[in-house]
């Protein structure tokens, strides 16, 4: 029971409260993102099976249709637009990344649309959560308050758990979505840990507050430092880091391909815009903290990712290591992000990183589709001949492998480019080390790639069955969209660069 | 550095010409081998048209400028410029590039290996020449590298699908030692970069600017840049790679390999390492010049072992790289001058020893030496041809090996100041002894396979004799340029001299002339 005086004062501070100003135009595209899912939703409802073909369409015009609105605030004079107190913020960095992720949505999405019409699944739930989960993405890149962060992760994560179990009675489809969900919960446990020690000794969950506090007179007690890194182990195992990637190979496996896609890529992202978001603008006088630990992280990611993709037969496990490797590669440049001079151009890498790593890497999955297609088969060596009987797509899959292993001119090399870059950048011995490791990993990495360009050119056709592929529509647009991606990063990497160069962060401290 | 800016497109048609003939194939009907082969050979004809333009209106009077140079924006955010031009030094290996691919290219309307595809095979060989032309021009370190690498994967494939017995090996491991070897050259770049104020990846910036750096940061720079362009050489402990690539490679990659690709690698020492890292060079210069007449040795020696002709011709490039090596090494430009013509020579010399060797394997399906003999007899033109190339590669005065050689041998023995004198003599007489042990097993591998009595075993099976048909039409048209280069630049070394040493001049200027 609340005593009279406390009423009083409760009415008074009622009194005093005024609605949010809420920015409409900033907030466009996840309200477009929401009315179409909600549509979908609805639709799915309502008109019988034989129309469902429409919810994918109507899921790939709302993503392009939330890209209006994200066009449209880039061009516009407001540079930042601060809503609910500096705890949402529309800023450079989280409009490029909502292009990223809206992109890579409509990517997946044609991946995906044969790949559901032919099954016997339920297609509208499956339009739904990936949408949701894009939603839930499209939040994390403004969300600059411990709250609404763990509410995009969440938001983001509980879809894509269900989307990696979706095949319902296919036993590696619920092995995969289990195994993502009770690793994912145990790392939002311990990242909410972090969080509440955080809230513990900076009293406040705004990112900008926390930057303020955490290091008032330049000394770390261990509250601060194990609040500091529970929150980033946190992160660590939403971009399979090492050694929190257990879960990464067999979801990667079990789940459908096009949610692996989705998963490699959209998912990976958005666990890296929230660790970047949190290093620069929570954590960037802890440094002392983050930084060497993200170094080992780092490291043992790339090595550990290599080694084991070696020796992989799938094709689909064996891509699962190699994102975990380059996670880890991505990752390389926040290890010396807190030194004077690194700071812009390790945002930069990791920015354009996930660019180009997202149309790479999606081209990949687009080949395995289209050739799984005709193959039935997950092993690398299914791929063998492919060249001798689908020329184009033996191509498209040298060019993607060439693209991740690094090689110029196309889309990868400029990646990696930026991030040793970086790490020169620091003229300090831990950045020339990571960059030893990095470049030693890099020659590794072309052990696994180049043996899928070897079965693809030099090995004979599996069972001599060399019928062409047929590539539904879907599929060609989603290969013709990423390969012409990587082509152009890596020949103009100008313009991948820009986007990059242009992703500010509000508020960010960086030196 | 003084540069000419007129004709400015030249280079850049010349280099990205046969791309668009890969564009024009790559639209084709499958089935349209003809027309493919036809639009390889039109496109790298317009290639060497456009090149031999671009010498036409070289100015050879300055020789040390840089000329047709182009400098546009490329990548702005990290300061990378697309920046080319070509001087004294780029322009013979420039056109060499063009020659040999054209050449090629003719050989290759005959002798598609199997397993067929002309039409990958082209399109391969001709984006080959667009990263070996790019390497020469590009002067810009991040440009360079884009070009040093793109030649990587044509190569991968060529000698992984159009290779012999163990291609797959061989390929992936010429693949993982050059990728090695850029991974680490690309950080001595950036460092370099980082060390000169970040202001430029162009290389007259950088040779202006760093000799600034200090001298312990150099030699580390330098260290991973050596490795970089060594692996490519192949420099000794680095050449493993190269006996295995040139075995299992098609005649076609093994000419290119040879004639060009090598070429990459000592280039690269003359114009980055050397002029930009003078301290540097200095202190790795006897290692280099050590490391070198270990390779002319153990090249010399490993060729008297091998019993398979093609893999001999390939432990010879090792022993003559390192004749290059030993040139560069002694950082005068007496011994400049003469790497770079002994680049220019091995890869006119060593692309015709492995277009024979080809012949040779298509005739009489073998290559091990114990199984050939009586060349002569049975193809006296192949014979002949064949002890044209091993006299010219022995360094037989009067052919253009000769000149490559004996210079970089004769400035062993006064290498630049602050390099010990002593030390280089050693080397001179190492090196003298292998060019004593490249006559040895080039005139023993001439007599097993050229005299003697034809030996059919090799052929048991079909021994029908019409198969040992002699040089063909195709073989003349793609070989007379090699051997009349070879011969004129032998009798005539000054054509080239000529060219080459204002442009050595001032890359040694950075080492006090």
């Amino acid at each position: 029971m609340l005593s009279g005086a406390e009423l009083q004062n409760l009415n008074i501070l009622a009194a005093q409260w005024v609605a949010p100003t809420i920015d409409y135009h900033g907030l466009a595209p996840e309200l477009v993102l929401a009315g179409g899912l909600c549509l979908v939703l609805i639709l799915d409802l309502f008109i019988d099976d034989r129309k469902k073909w429409l919810l994918s369409a109507i899921s790939s015009f709302t993503l392009l249709a939330a890209m209006i609105p994200v066009l449209t605030l880039g061009l516009s004079d407001v540079q930042v637009r601060s809503m609910f107190d500096g705890r949402y913020v529309v800023d450079n960095f989280s409009l490029v990344m909502k292009g990223v992720f809206l992109l890579s949505g409509y990517v997946v999405v044609l991946l995906s649309s044969s790949h559901v019409e032919e099954g016997e699944y339920w297609r509208g739930e499956y339009w739904f959560l990936l949408l949701t989960s894009l939603l839930g993405m499209l939040m994390m890149t403004s969300s600059r308050d411990l709250v609404s962060i763990f509410v995009a992760l969440e938001f983001l994560s509980i879809p894509a758990y269900m989307l990696a179990a979706w095949r319902k009675r296919d036993a590696r489809s619920n092995e995969a979505g289990v195994k993502y969900f009770m690793l994912g919960v145990f790392a939002s446990a311990v990242m909410l840990y972090g969080m509440s020690l955080l809230y513990g000794v900076t009293n406040s969950t705004l990112l900008v507050d926390i930057a303020s506090k955490i290091n008032v007179d330049g000394e770390f007690s261990a509250v601060h430092a194990l609040a500091v890194v529970f929150v980033v182990v946190g992160f660590a195992f939403k971009v399979s880091a090492v050694p929190f990637h257990t879960w990464a190979p067999d979801t990667y496996e079990g789940a459908p391909t096009p949610v692996t896609a989705f998963l490699s890529v959209a998912s990976k992202a958005a666990g890296f815009v929230a660790l970047v978001v949190l290093i620069y603008t929570a954590f960037p006088l802890a440094q002392d903290v983050w930084q060497p630990f993200i170094w080992v992280l780092s490291a043992l990611t790339m090595t550990v990712g290599n080694v084991l993709a070696l020796k992989q037969h799938n094709i689909v496990r064996m891509i699962a290591y190699s994102s975990i490797s380059q996670g880890g590669f991505v990752l390389m440049p926040l290890a010396v992000a807190g030194m004077p001079g690194s700071g812009e151009s390790a945002l930069r890498s990791v920015v354009l990183y996930m660019i180009i790593y997202a149309a790479t890497n999606l081209g990949v999955f687009a080949v395995i589709l289209s050739v799984s297609r005709k193959t039935r088969s997950g092993e690398i060596s299914s791929f063998g001949g492919l060249f001798s009987y689908a020329p184009a797509l033996g191509v498209l899959m040298t060019v993607f492998m060439a693209s991740l292993a690094g090689i110029p001119p196309l889309g990868g090399w400029i990646a990696k480019f930026v991030a040793f870059q970086s790490l020169v950048q620091s003229q300090s011995s831990w950045g020339y080390t990571l960059a030893l490791v990095g470049a030693v990993n890099s020659v590794i990495a072309f052990g696994y790639y180049g043996n899928v360009m070897r079965e693809i050119w030099m090995r004979p056709v599996p069972d001599g069955d060399s019928t062409p592929i047929k590539t539904p529509g879907s599929l060609v647009i989603a290969l013709a969209i990423t390969s012409a991606a990587t082509l152009i990063f890596g020949v103009l990497p100008g313009i991948g660069l820009h986007f990059a160069d242009l992703a500010e962060i509000a508020g960010a401290i960086s030196r | 550095m003084n540069m000419l800016q007129e004709n400015n497109w030249l280079l850049s048609v010349g280099t990205f010409l046969p791309m668009v003939g890969v564009v024009l194939m790559m639209l084709m009907p499958k089935a349209q081998d003809q027309s493919v082969k036809l639009v390889a050979l039109v496109t790298s004809i317009a290639t060497l048209a456009v090149g031999i333009y671009t010498a036409f209106k070289f100015d050879f009077n300055q020789a040390e400028k840089m000329q047709f140079v182009a400098n546009e924006k490329w990548i702005s955010v990290i300061k990378s410029s697309y920046f080319i031009g070509v001087d004294g030094i780029s322009l013979p290996l420039y056109l060499l590039s063009m020659v040999i691919t054209l050449l090629v290219v003719i050989y290759s309307l005959d002798h598609v290996p199997s397993p067929g595809k002309p039409k990958a095979f082209f399109s391969l060989l001709l984006v080959l020449q667009t990263g070996m032309a790019g390497t020469f021009i590009a002067q810009d370190l991040i440009l360079f590298f884009v070009f040093f690498e793109l030649v990587l994967l044509p190569m991968f494939f060529m000698i992984g699908v159009w290779g012999g017995e163990q291609r797959q090996y061989a390929s992936i491991k010429f693949f993982l030692y050059t990728m090695f070897g850029s991974a680490l050259m690309l950080i001595a770049f950036l460092a370099l970069f980082f060390k000169t104020g970040a202001e430029s990846f162009s290389i007259p910036y950088l040779i202006e600017n760093g000799g600034s750096i200090a001298k312990n940061v150099q030699i580390w720079i330098f260290a991973g840049m050596f490795v970089g362009f060594a692996v490519k050489v192949p420099m000794f402990p680095f050449h493993t790679w190269l006996p295995d690539a040139h075995t299992q490679a098609p005649t076609q990659g093994s000419v290119i390999l040879a004639a060009i690709l090598l070429k990459l690698g000592t280039y690269g020492f003359v114009r980055i390492a050397l002029p930009i890292l003078p301290i540097a060079a200095r202190e790795w210069a006897p290692y280099i010049g050590g490391l070198a007449v270990i390779g002319i040795i153990y090249g010399a020696l490993g060729c008297l072992a091998q019993t398979d002709m093609k893999r001999l011709i390939a432990f010879s490039s090792v022993a003559h790289m390192g004749f290059v090596m030993l040139g560069i090494s002694t950082l005068t430009s007496f011994g400049i001058n003469a790497a770079m013509f002994g680049m220019v020579a091995h890869g006119l010399i060593t692309g015709m020893l492995f277009f024979v060797a080809g012949s040779v394997k298509e005739r009489y399906h073998t290559l091990e030496i114990s199984k050939l003999g009586g060349m002569l007899t049975q193809m006296p033109h192949l014979g002949w041809i064949f002890g044209f190339c091993t006299m010219a590669s022995l360094g037989l005065p009067g052919l253009a090996g000769f000149w490559g050689e004996f210079p970089a041998i004769l400035s062993a023995y006064s290498p630049a100041a602050g390099l010990n004198e002593s030390v280089f003599r050693v080397f001179m007489v190492i090196a003298a002894l292998g060019t004593v042990l490249a006559a040895a097993y080039l005139l023993w591998l001439y007599q097993r396979i050229a005299f003697g009595t034809p030996k059919n075993a090799a052929h048991d099976g079909h021994s029908n004799h019409d198969e040992l048909h002699d040089v063909t039409v195709y073989e003349w048209v793609a070989w007379t340029p090699l051997l009349i280069a070879i011969l004129v630049l032998g009798i005539v070394p000054n054509l080239l001299f000529k060219v080459l040493d204002p442009a050595v001049q001032v890359t040694l200027s950075a080492f006090g002339g």
